[in-house]
Protein backbone atom coordinates (compact mmCIF):
# COMPACT_ATOMS: atom_id res chain seq x y z
CA UNK A 1 0.00 0.00 0.00
CA UNK A 2 1.19 3.45 -0.90
CA UNK A 3 1.13 6.12 1.83
CA UNK A 4 0.96 9.85 1.09
CA UNK A 5 2.29 12.19 3.80
CA UNK A 6 1.75 15.95 3.72
CA UNK A 7 4.34 18.21 5.35
CA UNK A 8 4.36 21.96 5.92
CA UNK A 9 7.30 24.31 6.29
CA UNK A 10 6.64 26.54 9.31
CA UNK A 11 8.51 28.94 11.59
CA UNK A 12 10.43 26.72 14.01
CA UNK A 13 8.59 26.09 17.27
CA UNK A 14 11.45 27.57 19.29
CA UNK A 15 11.30 30.95 17.54
CA UNK A 16 9.63 33.73 19.48
CA UNK A 17 7.57 35.31 16.76
CA UNK A 18 7.18 39.05 16.29
CA UNK A 19 4.18 40.85 14.90
CA UNK A 20 5.12 43.33 12.15
CA UNK A 21 4.83 46.97 13.18
CA UNK A 22 2.42 47.71 10.32
CA UNK A 23 0.04 44.98 11.50
CA UNK A 24 0.12 43.06 8.22
CA UNK A 25 1.37 39.81 9.66
CA UNK A 26 4.15 38.06 11.50
CA UNK A 27 7.77 38.82 10.67
CA UNK A 28 9.21 35.70 9.03
CA UNK A 29 12.40 37.21 7.63
CA UNK A 30 15.65 35.80 9.05
CA UNK A 31 13.94 33.24 11.27
CA UNK A 32 14.53 29.53 11.33
CA UNK A 33 12.01 27.33 9.54
CA UNK A 34 11.39 23.63 10.20
CA UNK A 35 8.94 20.90 9.42
CA UNK A 36 5.69 21.37 11.34
CA UNK A 37 6.09 19.13 14.45
CA UNK A 38 2.77 17.31 13.91
CA UNK A 39 3.88 16.53 10.33
CA UNK A 40 7.13 15.01 11.62
CA UNK A 41 4.93 12.62 13.58
CA UNK A 42 3.02 11.87 10.34
CA UNK A 43 6.24 11.06 8.46
CA UNK A 44 7.46 8.91 11.35
CA UNK A 45 4.21 6.94 11.38
CA UNK A 46 4.46 6.29 7.64
CA UNK A 47 8.07 5.13 7.98
CA UNK A 48 7.09 2.77 10.79
CA UNK A 49 4.31 1.34 8.60
CA UNK A 50 6.87 0.69 5.90
CA UNK A 51 9.29 -0.88 8.37
CA UNK A 52 6.45 -3.12 9.57
CA UNK A 53 5.83 -4.25 5.99
CA UNK A 54 2.41 -2.55 5.79
CA UNK A 55 3.39 0.28 3.47
CA UNK A 56 5.24 -0.26 0.23
CA UNK A 57 6.02 3.31 -0.76
CA UNK A 58 5.95 6.68 1.02
CA UNK A 59 5.37 9.84 -0.98
CA UNK A 60 5.96 13.12 0.87
CA UNK A 61 4.14 16.18 -0.40
CA UNK A 62 4.42 19.87 0.39
CA UNK A 63 2.93 23.10 -0.91
CA UNK A 64 4.60 26.48 -0.87
CA UNK A 65 7.73 28.30 -2.03
CA UNK A 66 10.92 26.70 -3.37
CA UNK A 67 12.33 26.53 0.16
CA UNK A 68 9.80 23.78 0.96
CA UNK A 69 12.23 21.48 -0.86
CA UNK A 70 14.32 21.50 2.34
CA UNK A 71 11.31 20.29 4.32
CA UNK A 72 10.73 17.54 1.78
CA UNK A 73 14.42 16.55 1.96
CA UNK A 74 13.97 16.16 5.72
CA UNK A 75 11.03 13.82 5.09
CA UNK A 76 13.13 11.88 2.57
CA UNK A 77 15.96 11.64 5.10
CA UNK A 78 13.53 10.25 7.67
CA UNK A 79 12.56 7.51 5.24
CA UNK A 80 10.11 8.75 2.59
CA UNK A 81 10.85 7.30 -0.86
CA UNK A 82 10.09 10.29 -3.07
CA UNK A 83 8.68 13.77 -2.82
CA UNK A 84 6.42 16.18 -4.66
CA UNK A 85 6.42 19.95 -4.22
CA UNK A 86 3.45 21.92 -5.46
CA UNK A 87 5.27 25.20 -5.81
CA UNK A 88 3.54 28.53 -5.32
CA UNK A 89 4.54 31.85 -3.84
CA UNK A 90 0.95 32.60 -2.87
CA UNK A 91 -0.39 32.44 0.68
CA UNK A 92 -2.26 29.13 0.56
CA UNK A 93 -5.09 28.33 2.89
CA UNK A 94 -6.28 24.89 4.08
CA UNK A 95 -9.06 24.48 1.50
CA UNK A 96 -6.59 25.13 -1.34
CA UNK A 97 -4.08 22.71 0.19
CA UNK A 98 -6.80 20.08 0.51
CA UNK A 99 -7.75 20.54 -3.16
CA UNK A 100 -4.16 20.15 -4.31
CA UNK A 101 -3.74 17.05 -2.14
CA UNK A 102 -6.94 15.60 -3.54
CA UNK A 103 -5.60 16.07 -7.08
CA UNK A 104 -2.37 14.33 -6.06
CA UNK A 105 -4.31 11.53 -4.38
CA UNK A 106 -6.21 11.02 -7.66
CA UNK A 107 -2.86 10.63 -9.46
CA UNK A 108 -1.07 8.54 -6.86
CA UNK A 109 -3.96 6.40 -5.53
CA UNK A 110 -2.58 5.94 -2.00
CA UNK A 111 -4.29 3.61 0.49
CA UNK A 112 -3.66 6.03 3.34
CA UNK A 113 -2.90 9.73 3.69
CA UNK A 114 -1.32 10.96 6.93
CA UNK A 115 -1.10 14.63 7.95
CA UNK A 116 -0.33 16.56 11.13
CA UNK A 117 -3.49 17.59 12.95
CA UNK A 118 -2.59 21.25 12.71
CA UNK A 119 0.22 23.55 11.65
CA UNK A 120 1.78 25.60 14.42
CA UNK A 121 1.70 28.82 12.38
CA UNK A 122 -1.95 29.35 11.43
CA UNK A 123 -3.27 26.81 13.96
CA UNK A 124 -6.16 25.97 11.62
CA UNK A 125 -6.56 22.23 12.20
CA UNK A 126 -8.55 21.82 8.97
CA UNK A 127 -6.59 20.34 6.07
CA UNK A 128 -6.95 16.62 6.87
CA UNK A 129 -10.68 16.85 7.48
CA UNK A 130 -11.17 18.89 4.29
CA UNK A 131 -9.13 16.44 2.25
CA UNK A 132 -11.16 13.50 3.57
CA UNK A 133 -14.37 15.35 2.65
CA UNK A 134 -13.21 16.12 -0.89
CA UNK A 135 -12.14 12.51 -1.46
CA UNK A 136 -15.25 11.11 0.22
CA UNK A 137 -12.97 9.09 2.53
CA UNK A 138 -13.39 8.50 6.27
CA UNK A 139 -11.18 10.44 8.66
CA UNK A 140 -9.33 9.54 11.84
CA UNK A 141 -8.30 12.84 13.37
CA UNK A 142 -6.08 13.51 16.43
CA UNK A 143 -4.75 9.94 16.31
CA UNK A 144 -2.74 8.56 19.21
CA UNK A 145 -2.70 5.01 17.87
CA UNK A 146 -3.07 3.48 14.43
CA UNK A 147 -3.50 -0.20 13.56
CA UNK A 148 -3.86 -1.33 9.95
CA UNK A 149 -5.10 -4.46 8.28
CA UNK A 150 -5.74 -5.00 4.56
CA UNK A 151 -9.08 -3.28 4.44
CA UNK A 152 -9.40 -1.07 7.51
CA UNK A 153 -7.60 1.28 9.89
CA UNK A 154 -8.39 1.20 13.60
CA UNK A 155 -7.65 4.61 15.05
CA UNK A 156 -7.52 5.70 18.67
CA UNK A 157 -8.38 9.39 18.85
CA UNK A 158 -7.57 11.97 21.53
CA UNK A 159 -10.94 13.51 22.36
CA UNK A 160 -11.85 16.02 25.07
CA UNK A 161 -12.94 13.53 27.71
CA UNK A 162 -10.30 10.85 27.03
CA UNK A 163 -9.88 8.45 24.12
CA UNK A 164 -12.17 7.15 21.40
CA UNK A 165 -11.57 4.30 18.96
CA UNK A 166 -13.02 4.25 15.45
CA UNK A 167 -12.70 1.84 12.55
CA UNK A 168 -12.27 3.30 9.07
CA UNK A 169 -12.56 1.52 5.74
CA UNK A 170 -9.48 2.13 3.57
CA UNK A 171 -8.56 4.35 1.86
CA UNK A 172 -8.65 6.84 4.74
CA UNK A 173 -7.16 10.09 6.01
CA UNK A 174 -5.37 10.15 9.38
CA UNK A 175 -4.25 13.26 11.29
CA UNK A 176 -1.67 12.89 14.03
CA UNK A 177 -1.72 13.97 17.66
CA UNK A 178 1.34 14.26 19.90
CA UNK A 179 1.33 10.83 21.46
CA UNK A 180 1.17 8.80 18.24
CA UNK A 181 4.95 8.37 18.20
CA UNK A 182 8.26 10.10 18.81
CA UNK A 183 9.82 11.11 15.47
CA UNK A 184 13.38 9.98 14.75
CA UNK A 185 16.29 12.22 13.90
CA UNK A 186 17.59 11.67 10.41
CA UNK A 187 21.09 10.17 10.43
CA UNK A 188 23.86 11.78 8.40
CA UNK A 189 24.07 8.88 5.88
CA UNK A 190 20.30 9.11 5.40
CA UNK A 191 20.52 12.88 4.92
CA UNK A 192 23.13 12.26 2.20
CA UNK A 193 21.00 9.55 0.59
CA UNK A 194 17.94 11.81 0.66
CA UNK A 195 19.68 14.24 -1.69
CA UNK A 196 19.54 11.62 -4.43
CA UNK A 197 15.89 10.63 -3.93
CA UNK A 198 13.43 11.93 -6.57
CA UNK A 199 11.71 15.26 -5.90
CA UNK A 200 9.20 16.43 -8.50
CA UNK A 201 8.03 20.02 -8.73
CA UNK A 202 4.53 20.83 -10.00
CA UNK A 203 2.47 24.00 -10.09
CA UNK A 204 -1.11 24.35 -8.83
CA UNK A 205 -2.10 24.86 -12.48
CA UNK A 206 -0.60 21.46 -13.37
CA UNK A 207 -3.08 19.99 -10.92
CA UNK A 208 -5.91 22.20 -12.12
CA UNK A 209 -6.34 23.70 -8.67
CA UNK A 210 -7.30 27.28 -7.82
CA UNK A 211 -5.31 28.29 -4.74
CA UNK A 212 -6.66 31.84 -4.39
CA UNK A 213 -7.25 32.66 -0.70
CA UNK A 214 -10.83 32.79 0.60
CA UNK A 215 -10.05 34.53 3.87
CA UNK A 216 -8.55 38.00 3.90
CA UNK A 217 -6.34 38.96 6.83
CA UNK A 218 -7.33 42.49 7.77
CA UNK A 219 -4.74 42.91 10.51
CA UNK A 220 -2.49 41.03 12.90
CA UNK A 221 -1.86 42.33 16.40
CA UNK A 222 0.01 41.43 19.55
CA UNK A 223 -2.28 39.78 22.09
CA UNK A 224 -3.13 41.89 25.13
CA UNK A 225 -0.31 41.57 27.60
CA UNK A 226 -0.86 40.43 31.16
CA UNK A 227 0.96 42.38 33.79
CA UNK A 228 3.02 40.56 36.36
CA UNK A 229 1.42 40.87 39.78
CA UNK A 230 3.02 40.67 43.19
CA UNK A 231 5.05 38.10 45.10
CA UNK A 232 3.52 36.92 48.34
CA UNK A 233 5.59 35.80 51.29
CA UNK A 234 3.62 32.89 52.69
CA UNK A 235 0.78 30.47 52.11
CA UNK A 236 -1.35 32.30 54.69
CA UNK A 237 -0.73 35.60 52.90
CA UNK A 238 -1.70 33.98 49.57
CA UNK A 239 -4.94 32.50 50.88
CA UNK A 240 -5.83 35.79 52.60
CA UNK A 241 -5.36 37.75 49.39
CA UNK A 242 -7.33 35.24 47.29
CA UNK A 243 -10.19 35.55 49.78
CA UNK A 244 -10.20 39.24 50.52
CA UNK A 245 -8.47 40.99 47.65
CA UNK A 246 -9.18 38.87 44.55
CA UNK A 247 -12.34 37.37 46.09
CA UNK A 248 -12.05 34.19 44.04
CA UNK A 249 -12.26 31.67 46.88
CA UNK B 1 -29.43 36.19 8.08
CA UNK B 2 -29.75 33.00 10.12
CA UNK B 3 -27.07 31.03 11.96
CA UNK B 4 -27.01 27.32 12.70
CA UNK B 5 -25.19 26.10 15.81
CA UNK B 6 -24.24 22.42 15.90
CA UNK B 7 -25.06 21.23 19.41
CA UNK B 8 -22.54 18.89 21.01
CA UNK B 9 -24.67 16.41 22.92
CA UNK B 10 -24.88 12.89 24.28
CA UNK B 11 -28.59 12.54 23.60
CA UNK B 12 -29.57 13.36 27.18
CA UNK B 13 -27.75 16.65 27.69
CA UNK B 14 -26.02 19.40 25.79
CA UNK B 15 -22.30 19.86 26.36
CA UNK B 16 -21.65 23.22 28.00
CA UNK B 17 -19.40 24.26 25.10
CA UNK B 18 -22.52 24.55 22.95
CA UNK B 19 -23.76 27.47 25.06
CA UNK B 20 -20.68 29.53 24.27
CA UNK B 21 -21.10 28.89 20.55
CA UNK B 22 -24.71 30.09 20.84
CA UNK B 23 -23.47 33.40 22.29
CA UNK B 24 -21.12 33.87 19.33
CA UNK B 25 -24.01 33.10 16.97
CA UNK B 26 -26.21 35.68 18.71
CA UNK B 27 -23.49 38.28 18.18
CA UNK B 28 -23.73 37.71 14.42
CA UNK B 29 -27.30 39.04 14.53
CA UNK B 30 -30.37 37.45 12.99
CA UNK B 31 -32.02 34.18 14.00
CA UNK B 32 -30.20 31.34 15.72
CA UNK B 33 -31.14 27.72 15.08
CA UNK B 34 -29.65 24.70 16.83
CA UNK B 35 -29.05 21.31 15.23
CA UNK B 36 -29.29 18.47 17.71
CA UNK B 37 -28.18 15.28 15.99
CA UNK B 38 -27.95 12.17 18.14
CA UNK B 39 -29.63 8.98 19.19
CA UNK B 40 -32.65 9.24 21.51
CA UNK B 41 -31.77 12.90 21.60
CA UNK B 42 -35.17 14.41 22.37
CA UNK B 43 -34.08 15.39 25.94
CA UNK B 44 -31.08 17.26 24.52
CA UNK B 45 -33.33 18.94 21.96
CA UNK B 46 -35.70 20.03 24.71
CA UNK B 47 -32.79 21.51 26.66
CA UNK B 48 -31.69 23.26 23.47
CA UNK B 49 -35.16 24.75 22.99
CA UNK B 50 -34.96 26.41 26.42
CA UNK B 51 -31.69 28.26 25.68
CA UNK B 52 -32.30 32.00 25.68
CA UNK B 53 -32.12 33.49 22.18
CA UNK B 54 -32.58 30.26 20.21
CA UNK B 55 -35.41 30.52 17.66
CA UNK B 56 -35.62 26.96 16.39
CA UNK B 57 -34.23 23.53 17.19
CA UNK B 58 -33.83 20.94 14.46
CA UNK B 59 -33.66 17.41 15.80
CA UNK B 60 -32.16 14.54 13.80
CA UNK B 61 -32.72 11.46 15.95
CA UNK B 62 -30.99 8.44 14.47
CA UNK B 63 -28.48 5.76 15.46
CA UNK B 64 -26.27 7.16 12.68
CA UNK B 65 -25.55 10.18 14.88
CA UNK B 66 -25.07 8.36 18.19
CA UNK B 67 -21.34 8.97 18.42
CA UNK B 68 -20.90 12.24 16.58
CA UNK B 69 -19.00 10.71 13.66
CA UNK B 70 -18.06 13.42 11.17
CA UNK B 71 -18.84 11.41 8.03
CA UNK B 72 -22.63 11.10 8.41
CA UNK B 73 -23.00 14.37 10.37
CA UNK B 74 -21.27 16.46 7.71
CA UNK B 75 -23.66 15.05 5.12
CA UNK B 76 -26.68 15.97 7.24
CA UNK B 77 -25.40 19.51 7.80
CA UNK B 78 -24.60 20.16 4.15
CA UNK B 79 -28.15 19.15 3.24
CA UNK B 80 -29.62 21.95 5.35
CA UNK B 81 -26.75 24.44 4.91
CA UNK B 82 -28.51 26.43 2.20
CA UNK B 83 -30.89 27.79 4.87
CA UNK B 84 -28.02 29.51 6.68
CA UNK B 85 -25.48 32.30 6.38
CA UNK B 86 -23.32 30.92 9.20
CA UNK B 87 -22.68 27.48 10.70
CA UNK B 88 -21.00 27.39 14.10
CA UNK B 89 -19.77 24.73 16.52
CA UNK B 90 -17.69 24.72 19.68
CA UNK B 91 -13.92 24.46 19.09
CA UNK B 92 -13.90 21.16 20.98
CA UNK B 93 -12.48 17.96 19.50
CA UNK B 94 -16.06 17.34 18.27
CA UNK B 95 -16.35 20.66 16.44
CA UNK B 96 -12.79 20.65 15.14
CA UNK B 97 -13.27 17.19 13.69
CA UNK B 98 -16.56 18.05 12.04
CA UNK B 99 -16.65 21.59 10.69
CA UNK B 100 -13.68 21.52 8.28
CA UNK B 101 -15.37 18.53 6.65
CA UNK B 102 -18.59 20.52 6.35
CA UNK B 103 -16.75 23.55 4.95
CA UNK B 104 -14.96 21.51 2.28
CA UNK B 105 -18.22 19.88 1.18
CA UNK B 106 -19.70 23.38 0.82
CA UNK B 107 -16.54 24.62 -0.94
CA UNK B 108 -16.05 27.41 1.61
CA UNK B 109 -13.19 28.30 3.95
CA UNK B 110 -13.44 27.55 7.66
CA UNK B 111 -12.58 29.92 10.51
CA UNK B 112 -10.99 28.13 13.47
CA UNK B 113 -11.34 29.04 17.14
CA UNK B 114 -12.64 32.58 16.83
CA UNK B 115 -12.27 34.68 19.98
CA UNK B 116 -14.32 37.72 18.89
CA UNK B 117 -16.99 38.67 16.37
CA UNK B 118 -16.17 42.00 14.71
CA UNK B 119 -18.99 41.95 12.15
CA UNK B 120 -21.07 39.37 10.29
CA UNK B 121 -18.06 38.48 8.14
CA UNK B 122 -15.02 39.49 10.25
CA UNK B 123 -13.60 37.66 13.23
CA UNK B 124 -10.57 37.59 15.51
CA UNK B 125 -8.67 34.34 15.91
CA UNK B 126 -5.37 33.44 17.55
CA UNK B 127 -2.44 32.28 15.42
CA UNK B 128 1.05 31.10 16.41
CA UNK B 129 -0.24 29.57 19.65
CA UNK B 130 -1.90 32.81 20.66
CA UNK B 131 1.25 34.89 20.23
CA UNK B 132 -0.56 36.93 17.60
CA UNK B 133 -4.22 37.73 17.00
CA UNK B 134 -5.44 37.90 13.40
CA UNK B 135 -8.57 39.71 12.26
CA UNK B 136 -9.84 37.82 9.23
CA UNK B 137 -12.66 38.47 6.82
CA UNK B 138 -14.54 35.68 5.10
CA UNK B 139 -15.59 36.16 1.48
CA UNK B 140 -17.74 33.04 1.34
CA UNK B 141 -21.53 32.95 1.22
CA UNK B 142 -21.65 30.69 4.27
CA UNK B 143 -19.30 31.30 7.19
CA UNK B 144 -18.25 28.05 8.85
CA UNK B 145 -16.84 28.80 12.29
CA UNK B 146 -15.53 27.03 15.38
CA UNK B 147 -15.84 29.07 18.58
CA UNK B 148 -13.31 29.18 21.41
CA UNK B 149 -15.52 28.72 24.47
CA UNK B 150 -13.42 30.76 26.87
CA UNK B 151 -13.83 33.88 24.71
CA UNK B 152 -17.64 33.95 24.86
CA UNK B 153 -19.98 33.84 27.87
CA UNK B 154 -22.33 30.87 28.11
CA UNK B 155 -25.86 31.55 26.85
CA UNK B 156 -28.58 31.22 29.52
CA UNK B 157 -30.05 27.73 29.73
CA UNK B 158 -33.58 28.96 30.37
CA UNK B 159 -35.98 31.56 29.07
CA UNK B 160 -36.06 30.29 25.50
CA UNK B 161 -39.16 28.79 23.89
CA UNK B 162 -37.94 27.53 20.56
CA UNK B 163 -39.95 25.12 18.45
CA UNK B 164 -38.53 21.67 17.78
CA UNK B 165 -38.65 20.46 14.19
CA UNK B 166 -37.69 16.89 13.29
CA UNK B 167 -35.30 16.16 10.45
CA UNK B 168 -34.94 12.80 8.83
CA UNK B 169 -31.52 11.23 8.72
CA UNK B 170 -29.47 12.03 5.63
CA UNK B 171 -27.64 8.73 5.31
CA UNK B 172 -23.98 8.70 4.43
CA UNK B 173 -21.25 7.31 6.61
CA UNK B 174 -20.85 3.57 6.43
CA UNK B 175 -17.12 3.86 5.82
CA UNK B 176 -16.48 4.71 9.48
CA UNK B 177 -17.75 3.16 12.68
CA UNK B 178 -17.41 3.82 16.38
CA UNK B 179 -15.79 0.99 18.38
CA UNK B 180 -15.45 2.25 21.92
CA UNK B 181 -14.35 5.06 24.17
CA UNK B 182 -12.25 5.27 27.29
CA UNK B 183 -13.38 8.41 29.02
CA UNK B 184 -11.50 9.52 32.11
CA UNK B 185 -13.76 9.16 35.10
CA UNK B 186 -13.56 11.91 37.66
CA UNK B 187 -15.66 13.40 40.41
CA UNK B 188 -14.11 16.74 39.59
CA UNK B 189 -15.52 19.39 37.27
CA UNK B 190 -14.48 19.27 33.61
CA UNK B 191 -11.37 21.30 32.88
CA UNK B 192 -12.97 23.54 30.29
CA UNK B 193 -15.96 24.29 32.54
CA UNK B 194 -14.24 24.55 35.95
CA UNK B 195 -14.33 27.76 38.01
CA UNK B 196 -11.02 26.88 39.65
CA UNK B 197 -8.14 24.82 38.22
CA UNK B 198 -5.02 23.57 40.00
CA UNK B 199 -2.34 22.41 37.55
CA UNK B 200 0.95 20.63 38.07
CA UNK B 201 4.05 20.67 35.91
CA UNK B 202 7.34 18.88 35.57
CA UNK B 203 8.26 20.15 39.04
CA UNK B 204 5.80 17.66 40.53
CA UNK B 205 8.47 15.00 39.93
CA UNK B 206 6.09 12.04 39.61
CA UNK B 207 2.52 11.04 38.96
CA UNK B 208 2.22 9.94 42.56
CA UNK B 209 2.99 13.46 43.77
CA UNK B 210 -0.13 14.72 41.97
CA UNK B 211 -1.93 13.51 45.14
CA UNK B 212 -0.71 16.77 46.65
CA UNK B 213 -2.47 18.68 43.85
CA UNK B 214 -5.61 16.55 44.34
CA UNK B 215 -5.74 17.47 48.02
CA UNK B 216 -5.73 21.19 47.24
CA UNK B 217 -8.19 20.75 44.37
CA UNK B 218 -10.56 18.91 46.74
CA UNK B 219 -10.60 21.89 49.09
CA UNK B 220 -11.33 24.30 46.24
CA UNK B 221 -13.78 22.14 44.30
CA UNK B 222 -11.32 22.55 41.46
CA UNK B 223 -10.44 20.64 38.31
CA UNK B 224 -6.91 19.26 38.03
CA UNK B 225 -4.76 20.16 35.03
CA UNK B 226 -1.18 19.65 33.92
CA UNK B 227 1.44 21.14 31.64
CA UNK B 228 2.59 19.34 28.52
CA UNK B 229 5.91 18.62 30.26
CA UNK B 230 4.07 16.70 32.98
CA UNK B 231 2.10 14.78 30.37
CA UNK B 232 5.21 14.02 28.28
CA UNK B 233 6.95 12.80 31.44
CA UNK B 234 4.08 10.34 31.89
CA UNK B 235 2.89 11.77 35.24
CA UNK B 236 -0.74 12.18 34.11
CA UNK B 237 -2.89 11.38 31.05
CA UNK B 238 -3.07 13.75 28.10
CA UNK B 239 -6.66 14.79 28.68
CA UNK B 240 -5.43 16.85 31.66
CA UNK B 241 -3.15 18.88 29.43
CA UNK B 242 -3.67 22.65 29.47
CA UNK B 243 -1.98 24.52 26.64
CA UNK B 244 -1.94 25.16 22.94
CA UNK B 245 -1.71 21.44 22.23
CA UNK B 246 -4.17 20.57 24.99
CA UNK B 247 -7.18 22.36 26.41
CA UNK B 248 -7.72 26.11 26.42
CA UNK B 249 -9.10 27.23 29.78
CA UNK B 250 -10.10 30.52 31.40
CA UNK B 251 -11.25 29.85 34.97
CA UNK B 252 -11.78 32.43 37.72
CA UNK B 253 -8.70 31.08 39.47
CA UNK B 254 -5.79 29.17 37.95
CA UNK B 255 -3.11 27.83 40.27
CA UNK B 256 0.08 26.76 38.45
CA UNK B 257 2.30 24.55 40.57
CA UNK B 258 5.80 23.57 39.49
CA UNK B 259 5.08 24.91 36.00
CA UNK B 260 7.80 27.04 34.42
CA UNK B 261 5.46 28.78 32.00
CA UNK B 262 6.45 27.71 28.48
CA UNK B 263 4.71 29.68 25.72
CA UNK B 264 2.68 26.64 24.81
CA UNK B 265 1.27 26.40 28.36
CA UNK B 266 0.62 30.14 28.67
CA UNK B 267 -1.37 29.98 25.43
CA UNK B 268 -3.81 27.67 27.16
CA UNK B 269 -4.41 29.57 30.42
CA UNK B 270 -3.43 33.22 30.14
CA UNK B 271 -7.03 34.37 29.89
CA UNK B 272 -7.75 33.10 33.40
CA UNK B 273 -9.10 35.84 35.69
CA UNK B 274 -6.63 35.34 38.54
CA UNK B 275 -3.40 33.38 38.15
CA UNK B 276 -1.35 32.05 41.07
CA UNK B 277 2.12 30.64 40.45
CA UNK B 278 4.00 28.46 42.91
CA UNK B 279 7.54 27.69 41.82
CA UNK B 280 10.90 27.52 43.51
CA UNK B 281 12.64 29.15 40.53
CA UNK B 282 12.26 32.88 40.96
CA UNK B 283 13.11 33.44 37.28
CA UNK B 284 10.39 31.13 35.93
CA UNK B 285 8.41 32.90 33.14
CA UNK B 286 5.14 31.90 34.81
CA UNK B 287 5.68 34.73 37.32
CA UNK B 288 5.44 37.25 34.49
CA UNK B 289 1.77 36.44 34.02
CA UNK B 290 0.85 35.59 37.61
CA UNK B 291 -1.20 37.94 39.78
CA UNK B 292 0.18 36.26 42.88
CA UNK B 293 3.50 34.50 42.92
CA UNK B 294 4.94 32.38 45.70
CA UNK B 295 8.60 31.46 45.37
CA UNK B 296 8.82 28.29 47.42
CA UNK B 297 9.19 24.52 47.38
CA UNK B 298 5.90 23.06 46.23
CA UNK B 299 6.33 19.97 48.41
CA UNK B 300 6.09 22.23 51.48
CA UNK B 301 3.56 24.66 50.06
CA UNK B 302 0.90 22.22 48.83
CA UNK B 303 0.21 20.45 52.17
CA UNK B 304 0.29 23.83 53.91
CA UNK B 305 -2.12 25.25 51.35
CA UNK B 306 -4.52 22.33 51.78
CA UNK B 307 -4.58 22.82 55.53
CA UNK B 308 -4.88 26.62 55.29
CA UNK B 309 -7.89 26.19 53.00
CA UNK B 310 -9.52 23.91 55.60
CA UNK B 311 -9.53 26.69 58.16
Amino acid sequence: MKVLVAVKRVVDYNVKIRVKADGTGVDTSNVKFSMNPFDEIAVEEAVRLKEAGKATEIVAVSLGPTACQETLRTALAMGADRAILVETAQDIQPLAVAKALRALADREAPGLIILGKQAIDDDSNQTGQMLAALLGWPQGTFASNLALDDTAATVTREVDGGLETVKLALPAVITTDLRLNEPRYASLPNIMKAKKKPLDVLSPADLGVDVAPRLVTLKVEEPPRRKAGIKVGSVADLVGRLKNEAKVI
Amino acid sequence: MTSLVIAENDGQTLKAATLHAVTAALQLGGEVHLLVAGQNARPAAEAAARIAGVNKVRLADDALYAHGLAEPLSKLITEIAADYTAILAPASTFGKNLLPRVAALLDVAQLSEITAVISADSFVRPIYAGNAMATVQSQDRIKVITVRGTAFEAAKTDGGQASIETLSAAGGGGNSSFLDQQLSKSERPELTAARVIVSGGRGMGSGDNFKLIDAVADKLGAAVGASRAAVDAGFVPNDLQVGQTGKIVAPELYVAVGISGAIQHLAGMKDSKVIVAINKDEEAPIFQVADYGLVADLFQVLPELASELSK
